[in-house]
C-alpha cells in the first residue's frame, strides 16, 4: 500500500450546513502533505473525521488501507490548532497521561520522554506545572506528546504558531526527520511560505469542497504561465521595450537589482522556447537577469480561491 | 483501548492533590466545630448570668409563685409607690420591674400588669412571668369558684399511647423521630452531595475547554468514557473528603466536649427542641431504651441497600447533567440560565421531603414524588425508614435508572459536540440541535 491515508467521498453536515461535500483526498505514504484552504473552509472538520473525533456522515476513510476504526487512535499524532494543556498538572506527569492514553505503557513513555526531553534540552521543565512556562514552552511539550508514540500518520494544525524564529526552526526541523524515519505528515497552514519549503503534496479545500490537489511540482507546473523576468543592460531602452513589445508580450516588472537594468516580464507564447528568448536578449544587450516566473503556492491559492 | 481507569485516576488525584480541596477538606470540619462550640459556649455565658427582677404585688395575691431560681433571683417589693419601686430598681441595676396593680375583681389582674425595665426584655424571661402568673390566677379563680385545686391535681393523667402495628412490632414517637432523622440525613446527604460535587465536576469540564486540553484529549478517548472518567474520578474524591470530615468532625467533637466540658447538645435548633419536648413525659432511661429497640425497629437492610442504589443512581443522574452543562458552556458565569432547571426539582425534592414525607410519609405528594425521577433519590430515601413496600422502591429506582440512562445519552451527546464548541453561549433551541449532530 503506497497511500497511508485515502478519504473517499467524505460529507459531513451540521444540521442545514454542509462543513464537508464528498472530499476524497489521498497522501501517499512519506510524505508532507499540506491541508490548505480559507478559515472555514472545512479543515478542521475533515481533520477532526480522521481523528475519528467526529464521524462522517457518508464515505469512508482508509488508514494504511484499513477501514479507521478504534485501533488506529495510536497510529495518529494530532496536534489541533486550539491546544493547550493542563495548567495546573505538572509537566512530566501530564506528558506521562497523555501518552499513556495514546496507548503507550508507562515505563515505555517515561523513557521516550526522557529521550525527548534531553534532546529538546527541556529536562529540568518536568517538575513545573503548565502555567509556570511560556507559551513556547507550553507548545515544545505539546510537539513531544505529539509525536512521542511514534505513530504513522501525524496532523499538524498550524504547527508554528506560538514559537519564536529559533524554535520555529527546530521543530521544522523535528518534523523533517520524521518524515525521514518514515511518518507521513498532514499539514494544516496558512503560513504559505512553509508550505513552498515544506509539502511535498498539496490538497485545497474551499466552501466545504476540494478544488485542487496533487503533488506540488505538478501544480505549479499546470499553473506556470510560461512567463520569464528579465533584466537587460542597455544603452536605449525605450527602443529596446519597443521591440521587445512587438515580438513577445511585456509587462511590467519590478524587482531588485543593482544596476539601471530595463526589467520585464516576458510571457513566452505556445511553442516560443525560453533559449530563443534568451539568445535574442544576449543579441540586444547584457542580460543581467533571467527567472521563469514559477508561481507561489499563495497565487495559486488566491487565484484558485477568488475563481472558485 | 479502555482508558477508563486511567482517567479516573487522573481526575481522582488532581482533585486530592489540588491545594484548595486539601485545605478545605481540614478547614471546613474545624470551622465548623468551632462554630459549634462557640455558639454552645455563648448560650452558655448567657443562662449562666444571674438577673434580679423586682416584684411590687399591690394585690399581694400572686406574688408568693415567685421563687428566685438558678438565674433569676425575684425580689418582692412591698409597700411602696409604684414611683418608689421605679427609683429603686434603676438604682439597684436589676433587670427589671414587674407590676401587678391593685384590682379587686380577678377578671382584670390580668388584664392590669407591666414590666418596665431598661431595655426591651427578652422573650423567654416574659413568656415564663406570664406563664407563672397564669397559673396562679386560673388556681385563684378555681378556688373562688369552690372548686379543689388538690382534686384537679391528683384527676391529672398524662397519656402516652403505644403504638404497635398489626404484626406486632411495637413503635412509638421516638420511633418517627429516629426514622425522620434517618431520612432526613440520607436525603440531605445526597443533597449536598449533588450540588458540592456536580459543581466540582462541571468546573472541570469547563477547566478543560478553557485550557484548550479538551481536542487533544478526546483524538485519544471517547467523549463518553471522559466524562464517565471525571463523573466517577470526581466522586471518589467527593467520597474521601467525606469520610475525612467524618473522622475528623468527630474526633475533633470528641475533644472540645472532654476537655471544655462543653455540652455541645445545648446548641439547640428549634427542631431539637420540639423533639425533645415530645420526649420529655418519659424518663431519661426509657428513651435510650426507645432509641435503641427504634433503631433495632429500622429496616436496616433495606435502608443500606436502598440508600447505595438511590444514592449512587441519583448522584449519576445529576451529575452527567451537570458535566453536560460544563461542556455547553465557556466559563462558569455561562452556567447560571442552564443551573436553573437541575436546580429546581432538586430543591422541591428536598423541600417535599422535610415538609410533606415528614407531615405524612405515604400520601399522595409524597408517594408521587418518590417516583418521578429527578425526585425520587432525596424523597424516597426520607420515606424508606418509614416502610415503604418493596415494589415502590423498585419501580422507582427502575424509572431513575431509566431515566439515567437516558441523561446519560443526552449529556453525552451535548458533551461531544459542547467541548469543541468555543466562544459563544449556546442557547436551548441550540442545544436540542445539537442532539441530531
Amino acid at each position: 500500500m503506497s497511500n497511508i491515508l485515502e478519504v473517499q467521498d467524505v460529507s459531513k453536515n451540521f444540521g442545514s450546513f454542509t462543513a464537508l461535500n464528498k472530499v476524497s483526498i489521498t497522501v501517499p505514504k512519506g510524505t508532507i502533505y499540506g491541508l490548505l484552504g480559507p478559515n472555514g473552509a472545512g479543515k478542521t472538520t475533515l481533520i477532526r473525521i480522521i481523528n475519528q473525533i467526529t464521524m462522517p456522515d457518508s464515505g469512508k476513510v482508509f488508514l494504511d488501507g484499513e477501514l479507521l476504526n478504534a485501533s488506529h487512535i495510536k497510529d495518529i499524532g494530532y496536534l489541533p490548532e486550539e491546544r493547550g494543556l493542563y495548567k495546573s498538572m505538572k509537566v512530566g506527569e501530564q506528558a506521562l497521561y497523555l501518552a499513556q492514553l495514546k496507548g503507550l505503557s508507562h515505563k515505555e513513555a517515561k523513557a521516550r520522554l526522557k529521550y525527548w526531553f534531553d534532546r529538546l534540552e527541556i529536562g529540568d521543565w518536568w517538575n513545573k506545572k503548565i502555567q509556570e512556562l511560556s507559551k513556547g514552552m507550553a507548545q515544545k511539550i505539546q510537539f513531544v506528546v505529539t509525536v512521542l508514540h511514534q505513530p504513522k500518520l501525524l496532523i499538524f494544525d498550524e504547527p508554528f504558531s506560538g514559537f519564536d524564529p529559533i524554535n520555529a526552526n527546530l521543530i521544522k526541523d523535528e518534523i523533517l526527520k520524521l518524515r525521514e524515519d518514515g511518518a507521513t505528515i498532514i499539514f494544516s497552514t496558512h503560513r504559505m511560505e512553509s508550505v513552498e519549503e515544506l509539502c511535498d503534496d498539496i490538497a485545497l479545500i474551499n466552501k466545504s469542497n476540494k478544488i485542487l490537489d496533487g503533488k506540488l511540482m505538478d501544480i505549479k507546473r499546470h499553473y506556470k504561465t510560461n512567463t520569464f523576468e528579465v533584466g537587460i543592460l542597455s544603452n536605449n531602452k525605450t527602443v529596446l521595450e519597443q521591440e521587445l513589445a512587438n515580438k513577445f508580450n511585456i509587462y511590467p516588472a519590478s524587482f531588485k537589482t543593482l544596476g539601471e537594468e530595463l526589467k520585464l516580464n516576458i510571457k513566452l507564447s505556445e511553442g516560443e522556447k525560453p533559449n530563443e528568448l534568451l539568445s535574442y536578449l544576449c543579441n540586444h544587450g547584457e542580460v543581467s537577469h533571467f527567472v521563469e516566473l514559477i508561481p507561489s503556492v499563495n497565487d495559486i491559492f488566491i487565484q484558485t480561491v477568488k475563481n472558485n | 483501548m479502555n482508558h477508563l481507569p486511567l482517567i479516573i485516576k487522573r481526575e481522582y488525584l488532581t482533585k486530592v492533590k489540588n491545594k484548595s480541596f486539601i485545605v478545605m477538606t481540614i478547614l471546613s470540619p474545624i470551622l465548623l466545630i468551632a462554630l459549634i462550640t462557640v455558639v454552645a459556649y455563648l448560650s452558655q455565658l448567657n443562662n449562666d448570668k444571674q438577673r434580679t427582677i423586682c416584684i411590687l404585688d399591690e394585690t399581694g395575691l400572686v406574688q408568693d409563685v415567685f421563687k428566685s431560681e438558678d438565674n433569676t433571683i425575684y425580689n418582692i417589693l412591698e409597700n411602696m409607690t409604684l414611683a418608689d419601686a421605679k427609683e429603686l430598681v434603676k438604682q439597684t441595676e436589676a433587670y427589671g420591674l414587674l407590676h401587678l396593680e391593685n384590682s379587686n375583681l380577678f377578671d382584670s389582674i390580668s388584664n392590669q400588669i407591666k414590666f418596665y425595665s431598661e431595655d426591651s426584655p427578652s422573650l423567654t424571661i416574659i413568656s415564663n412571668l406570664e406563664s407563672k402568673i397564669d397559673k396562679k390566677i386560673e388556681n385563684l379563680k378555681l378556688q373562688h369558684r369552690g372548686v379543689d385545686i388538690a382534686m384537679i391535681e391528683a384527676s391529672k393523667t398524662n397519656v402516652n399511647i403505644n403504638q404497635e402495628s398489626f404484626d406486632g412490632q411495637k413503635t412509638s414517637k421516638i420511633d418517627s423521630i429516629v426514622k425522620l432523622f434517618f431520612g432526613s440525613a440520607a436525603g440531605y446527604l445526597l443533597f449536598m452531595f449533588i450540588i458540592i460535587y456536580g459543581n466540582m465536576i462541571m468546573r472541570s469540564v469547563i477547566e478543560e475547554k478553557t485550557s484548550r486540553i479538551i481536542e487533544v484529549i478526546i483524538s485519544s478517548v471517547k467523549p463518553m468514557q471522559l466524562m464517565l472518567g471525571k463523573i466517577i474520578g470526581t466522586s471518589l474524591a467527593g467520597i474521601t473528603q467525606f469520610i475525612i470530615w467524618l473522622f475528623i468532625g468527630g474526633a475533633l467533637l470528641f475533644t472540645v466536649s472532654i476537655v471544655f466540658g462543653i455540652d455541645t447538645s445545648q446548641a439547640k435548633t428549634p427542631n431539637q427542641q420540639i423533639i425533645e419536648g415530645a420526649m420529655q413525659n418519659s424518663n431519661v432511661n426509657m428513651q435510650i431504651q426507645d432509641v435503641y429497640n427504634s433503631l433495632h425497629h429500622l429496616p436496616m437492610t433495606n435502608l443500606i441497600i436502598a440508600f447505595l442504589l438511590f444514592f449512587i443512581g441519583g448522584y449519576l443522574l445529576y451529575s452527567s447533567l451537570y458535566a453536560a452543562i460544563g461542556a455547553a458552556v465557556d466559563n462558569e458565569t455561562d452556567t447560571q440560565q442552564f443551573m436553573l432547571p437541575i436546580l429546581m426539582p432538586l430543591i422541591l425534592a428536598v423541600y417535599i421531603g422535610f415538609f410533606t414525607v415528614i407531615e405524612d410519609p405515604h400520601g399522595t405528594v409524597s408517594t408521587v414524588f418518590s417516583f418521578i425521577p429527578l425526585t425520587s433519590p432525596v424523597v424516597m430515601l426520607m420515606r424508606i425508614p418509614f416502610g415503604v413496600p418493596i415494589w415502590q422502591q423498585l419501580v422507582s429506582l427502575l424509572l431513575l435508572v431509566g431515566t439515567f440512562i437516558f441523561t446519560v445519552w443526552f449529556a453525552a451527546k451535548i458533551y461531544r459536540v459542547g467541548i469543541l464548541m468555543y466562544g459563544k453561549k449556546p442557547t436551548y433551541k441550540e442545544l436540542i440541535k445539537w442532539i441530531k449532530y
